[in-house]
């Protein structure tokens, strides 16, 4: 069947803005890998006169300058970073799956009160408990530490209320003929609910471990030790000192996006009906 | 208490004790700091901490750069918002156009800008608008257009800042259009095509009524999330140039925890939160009007 003029067109319209979309971050990949100092030249060059990691080694090899250590902490960087994002999505889901799930099926006083509280407190931005948050962990020693930066990520209202509203769809008869049967609810929750819920559980900690590596704002108050910076907190501090450097400042974004680009990739499945099902009702 | 019940504690308690912790018992002390001088003598000392009412809000209503930085975001949200969601629903539009081919691909690949993270792809934007050597301007010029100083002139700041942030967000909101595109009803639409409606008519009179709730949630929802702009000032353009993209997060940052006056600082905490409650007001409003809140 031959294509119509119409379809040619609307085929060809959403390439190119695909293409348009990916340029910024194909243009990283290729600017990370020319020359220092290549991509300042007039006309400004579209493909490295030559492939060079040089930018790389630049970015993540300590070296020794006039006796002195140097280097960009990006190594350790990508460290906490990692480190921090499979902390807090591990204990987030730990403590969100269980709860989402006795807010949806299990009977207690102060459940409907509590999920009204939950939902009302969604309107709270995050921002404004962040300046008395900053007092507290100062008081309880928990600033510039790993803990200072995963606890907030722990208070998962939306991950709570994203489980509830998938542990519905669970019919009560599963769950009333195990109680039959004597099962506690401890093991009901593990062999019955928990499979049933794995694609949601795989999404949620998709969302959180994206979430966790992308936070800004709370790292870049919480830790001052340049030892202790996650990435995007080091690749601020690295950009706004360093912002002739085009070349060295591509490496540095890529070595940020890519993780999370591939593993968006990878399970955008999961990620992509997640946005969906997941809008949050009462 | 019953087994269940016991339960339903043992796995909700944990949680609920952290967000009242780390969420509910900062939120209250928030309007609690916002009345008081809290400052970096405080920080070292209780002792010097002082009641002083609304003294806070006075100082901040007569200080020029508070009402800049909402303005500025104001100029954000106002100019944003269109922008975005246009730019989804049009993508969303041509997207469900039933002749385009290979849709996952397209899909995945224009939501990926999203994932990324703000700090990394506005260092790789800034360098885009680079007057000199970027790659914007550099297209501009095959059309003969003269080079733009965009993060440089207090004119372009915001309008630069927001194709970046338009590149990055618009694919969510994309996601989420083309769901609702595809419950426009079909026997309505076909009912429409045979009555002559035109390509226009048909999307003013079916589509529109069909998507607009989800249209106006976004929207609504879109303006808290530019009220909350703070990573891509920080990163592109320090707040500049003249103060241009200052916004109010901005603004509490540099108040709290660059000259720590956290007392102030919880005061423009406190003005957001206003905004963001008022709009929410909207949101459920207009939820309630549609039905399906």
């Amino acid at each position: 069947m031959a294509l119509k003029p119409r379809a040619i067109l609307a085929n060809a319209a959403v390439a190119l803005l695909t293409a348009l979309t990916i340029a910024p971050l194909l243009y990283m990949v290729i600017v990370s890998f020319m020359p220092r100092g290549e991509s300042s030249n007039l006309p400004t060059p579209l493909w490295p006169s030559h492939w060079s990691l040089e930018n790389y080694h630049e970015l993540l090899v300590r070296r020794l300058i006039d006796g002195a250590w140097f280097d960009y902490r990006i190594v350790p960087a990508l460290f906490n970073s990692v480190a921090i994002a499979a902390i807090s999505t591990l204990l987030g889901l730990l403590l969100t799956v269980p709860a989402g799930y006795a807010f949806a099926k299990l009977r207690f006083r102060g459940r409907e009160r509590l999920l009204k509280i939950l939902i009302a407190s969604l309107v709270v931005p995050g921002q404004v408990a962040m300046l008395p948050l900053f007092l507290i962990f100062k008081q309880l020693g928990l600033v510039n530490s790993y803990a200072g930066v995963i606890l907030p990520s722990l208070a998962g209202i939306f991950a709570i209320l994203f489980v509830r509203q998938a542990t519905l769809a669970i019919p009560d008869e599963m769950i009333d003929a195990a109680r039959i049967d004597g099962a506690s609810e401890t093991r009901i929750f593990v062999t019955i609910v928990l499979p049933l819920l794995t694609p949601i559980v795989v999404t949620l900690a998709l969302f959180m471990f994206l979430g966790s590596w992308n936070d800004f704002l709370w790292p870049l108050i919480v830790l001052a030790d340049q030892h202790l910076y996650t990435l995007p907190v080091a690749v601020a501090a690295i950009a706004r000192e360093h912002s002739a450097d085009g070349e060295l400042m591509m490496a540095a974004a890529v070595v940020t996006t890519m993780p999370v680009l591939l593993l968006f990739l990878a399970m955008q499945r999961y990620y992509l009906t997640g946005l969906l099902g997941g809008s949050v009702k009462g | 208490m019953t087994r269940q019940e016991r339960a339903a504690w043992l796995f909700s308690a944990p949680v609920l004790a952290i967000i009242a912790l780390v969420f509910v018992l900062p939120t209250a002390l928030a309007m609690a700091l916002s009345v008081t001088d809290y400052s970096i003598y405080a920080l070292a000392d209780w002792a010097n901490l002082r009641f002083v009412g609304l003294g806070n809000f006075i100082d901040l209503f007569s200080t020029p750069l508070f009402w800049r930085a909402l303005a500025n975001t104001a100029v954000f949200a106002v100019l944003g918002v269109p922008m975005a969601i246009g730019t989804s629903l049009a993508v969303a539009l041509l997207l469900n156009d039933a002749t385009v081919r290979w849709k996952p691909l397209w899909r995945v690949l224009l939501f990926a800008p999203y994932v990324t993270s703000i700090v990394a792809t506005a260092v790789v934007w800034r360098f885009l608008f680079n007057e000199r050597s970027g790659l914007i301007n550099r297209a501009l010029a095959t059309v003969g257009a003269a080079p733009v100083d965009w993060l440089g002139n207090p004119h372009t700041s915001i309008p630069a800042i927001l194709i970046f942030v338009t590149w990055k967000i618009f694919g969510y909101n994309m996601i989420v259009f083309t769901a609702a595109l595809s419950a426009v009803p079909q026997d309505l639409m076909e009912a429409a095509r045979l009555d002559g409606a035109g390509r226009w008519g048909r999307f003013r009179h079916v589509t529109l009524p069909a998507i607009g709730p989800t249209l106006l949630l976004a929207a609504v929802m879109s303006v808290a999330g530019f009220l909350q702009i703070f990573a891509e000032p920080y990163v592109m353009t320090l707040g500049g140039p003249a103060q241009s993209t200052t916004t109010i997060l901005y603004f509490m940052f540099d108040e709290g925890f660059k000259w720590w006056n956290l007392g102030q600082a919880s005061a423009v905490a406190f003005v957001l939160f206003l905004m963001i409650l008022a709009l929410t007001m909207v949101q459920t409003r207009i939820g309630k009007r549609y039905e399906w809140l």
